[in-house]
């Protein structure tokens, strides 16, 4: 997740990591008790959730989801155990590998590292969501065609990341693809094939 | 019908092309299905409690407070008070709670205390003085010893010699006879004394030195000897799906179990030991397993512990899979590999003598020897092996094992050697082939096309780049085989009336290309198109299947399913043939319709000549010949070429790979699309293993330092360079039958590379990886001393 450090939370209902880590230590001297406490943050007052379940609502692939979670919960096994959205997969689980990336507001994150309460009110698109009915899209079909994938496992990662990458380099070159791929992690070895994909250019994300 | 073959090439619509896998869409949709996205309805969550020490005694483990805790389901101790435990991160305790975060809330407050005893974690040069004297053999030195393949004298001699710690009965040695331990050791062993095994003992088990030919005379008499120091550090599997397993009794006998497995045919007998079941009774599934690379055979005991656990809560399913720290602790890692050569040619460049004391760790078990020296069989020679015993999570078998090990000790040598003869060694190799065996010739091939596609001639130079600036380039190569015979891999294959084909087969598809194979051999065989065949694998109630290790998968499961095939092809002739107004054998099966060879006019689209089938469906079980026969459709023994093209900034230790070339032969190449995908990949790990990975152990906590992944670095995209494979296909190749080719592409890459970079830089880097820090330390020495 990259931070923007102009972006202030906009409302009360999710805590910015940073915001988090102050509230853990301003914690100790608070009582622990359940519902919403709002305490100082970073300069604005924002709620405390849990540490028991809170509701949780998610826009994933359009559709609003909603499930009883604690707040620790991150969003890519809010994703997987909840929705049994399971294309993107927990392997390294803390923001190295890629393989559980997703799009939140059009832009790549790795849901390992993003709490499910925080990811409230974005718009959340999984590989699930890239395509739509039985239909692959162009870059999935490209993955299959340059044999991209092997075991699978970084695969659905990759193809959200690689979709995302094209939208934001149409024409990449070898040094775009090296850079901007290079968030993701294969143990296969299948990257000679992903790059033959990026450059191959397969456009548009719809089917 | 006892006779099978693979078709000629001019009739192999399929066999040989190139052919996108069969599970592409499944997977890059994300909706394949592996055994971490098993998450029925009430399933639990699974988690374990390690010991955190590398060597210590379980004293107590109270786990009250979780057994009370909201949530928790089940608590297990998996290993009970009074237990020695030999490294960190072996299991203690398993919990099952409603979720992940109860399950490690309950985890933490279980209270377990140690009694932590000394530990030994370094793989370093073992001393000169160590001694040989460990006192009686205990069971695990007897059976290191029988693995490292220690000569039967001197087994024999030292039983004699130290008595036993154990007491092996009649069982055992029946059991060890049966699997091949000499009956004069046996004997040896029947014949021990017992004695108490010694409290302290040494974690060093030297092999015999073995001796061959005179190299004492044979080093005198040199024209040129090297001498040097060579060797990869352990590394892990590092699968992407971590191991792990998800448990459930539909009833009071029956289990069923969801496991990330290369060996799903060999789970159940596996599982059903341990908790006393009939193995009849268990289900074991797996549609997609995200990676394996010889890490996943045994359902290990968090497996295990899943069984225990969701019987203790009642039969609901609990799942384990393993957190990546414990993946990397745990859950698999490669023996390193180090050796002190001396390596000598006479004047013409005939390798004739070869030295070598070699030593490694595995683990607790000590470690395999590697096969020194590699792939030539030099006359003279003089070599021991020492394995060493650390407190660390046991060695598994890693792609090829001890083969990359030994391919960086001896390519390495070569190397060297050549260089101080002024060979190129490309020349130097070419030269010494017929030291090769039965390989020679597939060398002899392999070797120009990978220099052309490096374009060596033009771009090597002689050891050290003399350019001006930071950035030196070079080049390197290294051989390899492996043997790889198809496993045994029985198949049904059904022909229903409507024209429809089923295969079923209890094998995995670890992302090699299995269930595309199976399905081109398939349609190849019957003249149909791919998607009128339906696979189905990937259940134990299928025929039972190999274990997906030393590349024996292809040859296995193309074989049987070509016999099934051609079974099934001729006995639908034979209902066929009336209708068509010929004899059974005058029939062919082309462009999905059987037809008279001689008279194509005479022909049934495949649908109706299936209908004369009758109305029931027909099966066919196909089975390969038993291993005392010679094999017909599977082979063993290929070789394979690779070359590297290397650039390192002498100023900072940082090493890019600009090229790799791969030549490769595994007999008949079934989809040379997918084959060349897994060269590729081995390219890559290679590059990975080469450059990066290493598993790096505190000598003072005696725990892993980077089990994750970004201090267990991985390739990336960015660091792989320009790639060209090259596979062996038609004449020469073909006729020796399907071979497979997991293991043997990955074994060169890291030999390849290190004689890239001294080519480059003009010293040797001694030890894989080769980090910065091993690249500048040997820019700094000239290369005579060890980095380690």
């Amino acid at each position: 997740m990259k931070d923007d450090p102009t972006h202030k939370p906009e409302n009360s209902s999710g805590v910015s990591r940073r915001d988090f880590m102050k509230i853990s230590g301003v914690g100790v001297a608070l009582p622990l008790v359940l519902g919403p406490k709002v305490v100082e943050a970073a300069g604005q007052e924002v709620a405390v959730h849990g540490p028991g379940k809170v509701p949780i609502a998610l826009t994933v692939n359009g559709k609003k989801l909603t499930a009883q979670l604690e707040p620790r919960v991150t969003l890519l096994d809010a994703l997987r155990d909840n929705f049994d959205l399971t294309g993107a997969k927990r392997v390294c689980d803390r923001g190295v590998c890629g393989a559980c990336t997703v799009l939140m507001d059009g832009k790549t994150v790795y849901a390992c590292a993003v709490l499910a309460i925080d990811a409230q009110g974005k718009n959340i698109t999984t590989i699930e969501g890239l395509a739509e009915g039985d239909e692959l899209t162009p870059v999935m079909q490209a993955f299959v065609a340059h044999d991209a994938q092997q075991c699978g496992f970084c695969t659905p990662g990759f193809i959200v990341a690689t979709t995302h990458f094209l939208e934001q380099h149409p024409n990449p070159t070898a040094e775009d693809i090296r850079r901007g791929l290079s968030g993701n992690y294969c143990r296969c070895g299948t990257y000679n094939g992903i790059r033959a994909v990026a450059l191959a250019k397969p456009e548009g994300r719809a089917s | 019908m006892s006779e099978y073959k693979w078709p000629d090439p001019a009739t192999r619509p399929l066999l040989g092309k190139r052919i996108s896998r069969v599970d592409g869409p499944v997977k890059a949709s994300g909706r394949a299905k592996y055994t971490y996205d098993y998450n029925p309805n009430g399933l639990l969550a699974g988690k374990i409690l390690r010991c955190p020490h590398a060597h210590a005694r379980i004293v107590s483990i109270d786990s009250s407070a979780a057994e009370k805790m909201a949530g928790v389901k089940a608590v297990k101790v998996l290993q009970p008070p009074g237990t020695e435990i030999f490294w960190a991160g072996d299991e203690v305790v398993g919990v099952a709670a409603v979720d992940e975060s109860t399950a490690e809330d309950a985890i933490r407050a279980i209270n377990v205390q140690y009694e932590v005893l000394p530990h030994f974690v370094s793989d370093a040069e073992p001393p000169t003085n160590i001694g040989a004297n460990n006192g009686p053999i205990s069971r695990d030195d007897f059976e290191d010893m029988e693995d490292n393949q220690v000569p039967d004298e001197q087994v024999i001699a030292s039983i004699k010699a130290n008595g036993i710690s154990f007491k092996p009965d009649d069982k055992y040695l029946k059991d060890a006879q049966a699997s091949g331990v000499d009956p004069k050791v046996v004997a040896a062993l029947r014949a021990a004394k017992y004695a108490e095994a010694k409290t302290s003992r040494s974690p060093y088990k030297k092999t015999a030195v073995q001796k061959q030919g005179d190299p004492d005379k044979a080093f005198t008499s040199a024209a040129a000897v090297s001498e040097g120091l060579y060797g990869a550090s352990c590394i892990t599997h590092c699968c992407l799906e971590t191991h792990g397993m998800a448990s459930e009794w539909p009833s009071d006998k029956d289990l069923v179990v969801h496991v990330s497995t290369q060996n799903l045919s060999g789970i159940a007998p596996q599982v059903s030991e341990p908790l006393g079941i009939p193995a009849g009774n268990i289900q074991v599934l797996q549609q997609y397993i995200g990676g394996g690379f010889g890490s996943k055979f045994s359902p290990d005991r968090w497996g295990i512990a899943t069984a225990q656990l969701s019987k203790a809560a009642g039969g609901k399913p609990v799942k384990i899979m393993l957190e990546r720290d414990s993946e990397q602790k745990v859950a698999g890692m490669r023996p390193s590999g180090f050796a002190r050569v001396k390596i000598a040619a006479d004047k013409d460049g005939k390798l004739v003598a070869w030295e070598s004391r070699s030593w490694g760790t595995g683990g607790v078990g000590g470690g395999g020897t590697p096969p020194l020296p590699y792939i030539f069989e030099i006359p003279n020679q003089r070599k021991q092996h020492i394995a060493i015993s650390t407190n660390q999570g046991s060695a598994r078998a890693w792609r090829a094992p001890n083969h990359p090990q030994a391919a960086v000790i001896t390519m390495t040598a070569i190397e060297d050697l050549a260089t101080k003869m002024n060979m190129d060694p490309v020349d130097f190799i070419t030269g010494n082939l017929e030291l090769t065996g039965p390989r020679e010739k597939i060398y002899r091939d392999e070797l120009p096309i990978a220099a052309e596609l490096m374009d060596w001639k033009k771009i090597w130079h002689s050891r050290g780049d003399k350019s001006p600036g930071p950035i030196k380039r070079g080049l390197g190569l290294s051989l390899h085989t492996w043997g790889g015979r198809g496993h045994n891999s029985d198949c049904d294959l059904t022909i229903h009336p409507d024209g429809s084909v089923e295969i079923k087969m209890a094998t995995q598809d670890l992302g090699t290309g299995c269930r595309t194979i199976i399905m081109i051999v398939a349609a190849d065989t019957l003249g149909i198109p791919l998607d009128n065949i339906k696979l189905l694998i990937g259940d134990s109630r299928y025929p039972v299947s190999g274990a997906s290790g030393g590349s024996t998968t292809s040859g296995g499961v193309t074989s049987s399913t070509r016999r099934a095939a051609v079974d099934a092809r001729d006995q639908l002739f034979a209902k066929v043939a009336p209708a068509l107004k010929a004899q059974p054998e005058e029939l062919e099966a082309v462009n999905a319709a059987v037809r008279v060879k001689s008279d194509p006019s005479r022909s049934l689209r495949w649908k109706e000549a299936c209908a004369k089938i009758g109305a029931m469906p027909m099966t066919i079980r196909g089975k390969n010949p038993d291993k005392s026969k010679p094999p017909d459709l599977t082979n063993s023994g290929v070789g394979g070429v690779q070359m590297a093209d290397v650039s390192v900034d002498t100023e900072t230790g940082i090493v890019r790979v600009n090229k790799m070339v791969a030549v490769q032969d595994c007999g008949l190449v079934v989809d040379v699309k997918t084959a060349e995908s897994q060269v590729l990949g081995a390219l890559i790990m290679g590059i990975s293993y080469a450059l990066y990975e290493e598993k790096i152990l505190d000598p003072v906590s005696g725990r892993m330092l980077n089990p994750n992944m970004e201090f267990y670095r991985l390739a990336g995209i960015a660091d792989i360079g320009e790639m060209k494979v090259h596979m062996m296909t038609g004449k020469g190749y073909d006729e020796r039958g399907v071979i497979g080719l997991a293991e043997p592409p990955v074994v060169s890459p890291g030999a390849a590379i290190s004689n890239a970079v001294a080519n480059a830089i003009g010293v040797r880097v001694p030890f894989l990886p080769l980090t910065p820090a091993r690249v500048l330390e040997a820019l700094e020495n000239g290369g005579t001393h060890a980095a380690v």
